[in-house]
């Protein structure tokens, strides 16, 4: 067992348990914070594949923004100082059946199909990914990058509009 | 035993499974949109893993890239309109919206 594979297993069991608090806590700022964690552990995933960019835009959108964001909307939408701010759950037998068999087939699936190279590439010294990202988005890439500036830029102005509509109409 | 990309591969299966139970059972809209996003990063990690296992070196980070911006932007939206089905509603209990079922 070398350093690889205990900083694989620390980053899997800090996603898969946090991520499991996540789902199964009755309360949902604990919930929102041990997304956190998740979000915090599939970052290590990353590096350790080799894309560190995609780990610290991964750190940066979805722990600095995304987070943000969904504690807002627990804030803004929970009395949190009159109830409890309890998630409660629906349907749990036969969503847990469904789910169960789900997962076990596709976990099935990934350990019995024969994928085409199973273990890493063998590779010098691990070089940082960013000028290759950067190349790729002005040259191969350039359309979905111009096109997801856009829907960025209509997704926000959007959000902004339909969040503050009813303001606009009483005035 | 060293890791393998079968690894890799049960941990977004993982996480996956979590998501999904979470979107099918929670009752709070905010929780719902909490399990898409632990969907999208069981997506990632998949790119992720595929891209350096199978050789395709910088496809998958691409791939990886665009799901997070649009990740982004459906957070915003989600939660503009969980705003306002609170101000409609006083509630984000996805179970009792249903006056389009009356």
């Amino acid at each position: 067992m070398n350093l690889y594979d205990i900083v694989f297993y620390f980053f899997a069991l800090i996603t898969a348990g946090s991520a499991a608090v996540v789902v199964f806590s009755k309360n949902i700022i604990y919930s929102a914070f041990s997304l956190l964690f998740t979000f915090f552990g599939v970052a290590g995933l990353y590096i350790l594949l080799n894309a560190d960019f995609l780990a610290i835009t991964q750190l940066l959108v979805y722990v600095g923004g995304i987070l943000v964001l969904l504690l807002f909307g627990v804030m803004l939408t929970t009395n949190t100082i009159n109830i409890h701010s309890k998630s409660g759950s629906l349907h749990i037998v036969p969503s847990v059946i469904i789910i169960s068999l789900i997962a076990g087939s596709l976990a099935g699936i990934m350990m019995t199909a024969n994928w085409f190279s199973n273990t890493a590439p063998a590779e010098g010294a691990v070089q940082s990914t960013s000028k290759e990202i950067g190349t790729a988005l002005i040259t191969t890439h350039v359309l979905p990058f111009e096109i997801a500036s856009v829907i960025l830029l209509v997704a926000v102005v959007g959000a902004a509009m339909m969040a503050r509509r009813d303001k606009n109409n009483q005035q | 035993m060293t890791i393998t990309l079968t690894h890799f591969l049960l941990v977004s299966v993982i996480l996956f499974s979590l998501g999904l139970f979470a979107v099918i059972t929670k009752r709070n809209a905010i929780m719902v949109l909490m399990g898409i996003e632990l969907i999208l990063n069981s997506a990632n990690i998949n790119f992720l893993a595929f891209s350096r296992y199978g050789g395709m070196n910088i496809e998958g980070q691409m791939a990886a890239i665009f799901v997070i911006i649009l990740a982004a932007a459906e957070a915003a939206v989600a939660l503009a309109i969980v705003l306002n089905i609170y101000k409609r509603f006083t509630t984000v209990n996805v179970d009792e919206i249903s006056i389009l079922k009356d």
